[in-house]
């Protein structure tokens, strides 16, 4: 099965964007062959601007690009994009309405090495609460280089998680819709509600587990599939949401917003990051010690299903 | 250039600011009547704007970094008559285009959304390079607060335009010496702005920036300025017009009571146009 990083389609993707269509302008914040805008870089030169190790800064000149026409993709590692530049991506973007595609790689405690520092936990949460900010995060390359396709006509701001280890191909044929979500796999009684790195996590899970369990994939997470979740939790007896995330305000929190009012009997077990930082390790290490890897998921369905 | 006209307009625009913030009962009296003189110049006889190309991009911008000084801007744009000035009475209260800080989506002629200081500059910059790379003549302007260079967002935007060559840029810093919490040389030094703008590739000049003659001069050398973006730091009294609130940084985000707002209009009566 052929594996490729969400930052590696990313940068496909974005150079056959650049090529495409001369309006994109792409930004990068010193970080360009770790991104991969730097594809971009070699396919249109002239539609890539390095600003420098300046987020802040980057992240304004994105919106007075897009406010001169532009379709601006501006990228560095989530932590320095959701996170330093939180304030400018909210004000100078968000606030008014500035069509400008935050694309964000190297999320997630499978940073590795790094460590805490650079493993951005929070990100997801970050960009979910700002009005009008639409949130992708993508689980392999077919649905990578779908959603950096189409984001390009959604007028408006979108912040999409990338991550930086290789991942398994999940979709054979895929089709982006906004706010639709994926079932990957129909089960009874158990489902599995997972999104980007998570999304191969919660397969192996599956095919680990004795019973059949349904796998759905929300690379949308904001606007989130509604319809879908409120269906799931009718025909489930346990959810279990996955996020390479914060437990609090992540994936599992916008699918609790959905559930909350209605008053199902289904419950829903959060599987995330504890309200904890990471450490350095390899990707592997990490998920295994945050109980993130398939195992570890399967051992705690057990637990508690 | 008719400066008789120029004087009447900025004095008039003055009273509209006064006139806000009473009426809102909130709003930046002091930085908006500092920088009068330099965007009534700007709106009147530099930029290329007005009622038929208000609604496009293709045109001279503003972005007013220092976003605090919102009645000023509604002030010019109803002076310019791209607003009503009846609508400026809706400053700040509930259901209004004229926010707190401005807001682009509810006002043409508003270029960008501002208020968190130090962001204005980066957009500024990032219209610039849209010009720069669409090769459309237009010119970008910014107005920046002496407290606002504080931000380190300024240095980076600063870094950025000059790396760029950004030469249809060009800053103006309000230099009214005064921030909330008193002098600027006090509470945490940004001087001097020129030599370090200049150590950062900016073409500087400096100004009174109550002088027409002088803004005339300066703008006319930043259009014909090539390379460099240019940074006009333009030397002004805060509270300019209003005897009790010049050179107090109480005012920079008071308002007057009823005693202070008739003084304050008394002494703006004289002729507008």
């Amino acid at each position: 099965m052929s594996k490729m990083a969400t930052r590696e389609a990313y940068g496909k993707a974005l150079a056959q964007l650049v090529e495409k269509r001369k309006d994109v302008i792409v930004l990068d914040a010193d970080l360009s062959k770790s991104t991969k805008t730097a594809d971009a870089k070699k396919a249109a030169p002239n539609q890539h601007y390095n600003i420098g190790i300046a987020e802040g800064n980057m992240m304004g000149v994105a919106a007075g690009l897009a406010s001169s026409g532009k379709v601006v993709y501006a990228s560095s590692f989530a932590m320095f994009a959701a996170g330093r530049a939180y304030e400018q991506i909210r004000n100078s973007i968000a606030y008014p309405k500035r069509n400008v595609k935050i694309c964000a790689t190297h999320a997630g405690i499978s940073v590795g090495e790094d460590g805490a520092s650079h493993q951005c936990i929070e990100d997801i949460a970050l960009m979910r609460v700002i009005p009008g900010m639409k949130v992708f995060q993508p689980c392999d390359e077919a649905s990578t280089k779908a959603i950096i396709a189409a984001i390009a006509d959604i007028d408006g701001p979108c912040y999409v998680r990338l991550g930086r280890c290789a991942v398994e191909s999940i979709y054979q044929d895929y089709t982006f819709t906004l706010g639709k979500g994926h079932v990957l796999r129909k089960g009874k009684h158990i489902a599995l509600i997972a999104s980007g790195l998570m999304v191969q996590e919660a397969l192996k899970a599956a095919d680990m587990l004795e019973e059949e369990v349904t796998v759905i994939d929300i690379d949308c997470i904001k606007p989130i599939d509604q319809e879908l979740i409120v269906e799931t939790a009718k025909n489930h007896n346990v959810i279990y949401t996955i996020e390479e995330h914060n437990v609090m305000a992540g994936l599992g929190s916008a699918v609790a917003e959905v559930l909350a009012p209605l008053g199902l009997s289904c419950r829903q077990i959060m599987i995330g990051m504890q309200d904890q930082f990471g450490e350095s390790g390899t990707p592997q290490e990490l998920l295994k010690a945050y109980g993130l890897d398939a195992e570890s998921i399967v051992e705690k369905i057990k637990q508690t299903k | 250039m008719n400066k008789e006209m120029l004087e009447k307009r900025a004095n008039h625009i003055r009273q509209n600011i006064v006139r806000m913030v009473y009426e809102a009962k909130s709003g930046h009296p002091g930085g908006s009547l500092s920088a009068t003189d330099i965007l009534t110049y700007l709106y009147f006889e530099e930029m290329d704007i007005n009622e038929k190309n208000v609604s496009g991009i293709k045109r001279d911008r503003f972005v007013l970094s220092k976003g605090h000084a919102s009645p000023l801007l509604y002030a010019v744009l109803s002076e310019k008559g791209l607003l009503q000035e009846e609508e400026l009475s809706g400053f700040r209260k509930i259901h209004s285009r004229l926010q707190g800080h401005p807001n682009m989506n509810y006002i043409d002629g508003v270029d960008m959304s501002t208020g968190s200081l130090g962001q204005g500059i980066s957009a500024a910059a990032g219209m610039a390079l849209a010009g720069k790379i669409d090769e459309t003549p237009y010119r970008i302007y910014t107005l920046l607060g002496d407290g606002e260079c504080e931000e380190g967002e300024v240095w980076e935007a600063a870094m950025f335009a000059a790396h760029y060559h950004l030469d249809n840029l060009c800053a103006i810093v309000d230099f009214n010496g005064l921030q909330i919490d008193g002098d600027v040389r006090d509470v945490i030094d940004p001087t001097p702005i020129d030599q370090k703008f200049e150590a950062f590739g900016w073409y500087v000049e400096h100004v009174n920036g109550h002088d027409f003659d002088e803004l005339s001069k300066a703008f006319t050398k930043a259009r014909e300025n090539k390379g460099k973006p240019t940074m006009i730091l333009a030397h002004t009294i805060k509270g300019k017009g209003v005897s009790f609130m010049e050179n107090n940084y109480a005012w920079h985000g008071s308002v007057p009571n009823d005693e202070q707002y008739i003084q304050a209009m008394n002494e703006l009566k004289e002729e507008s146009v």
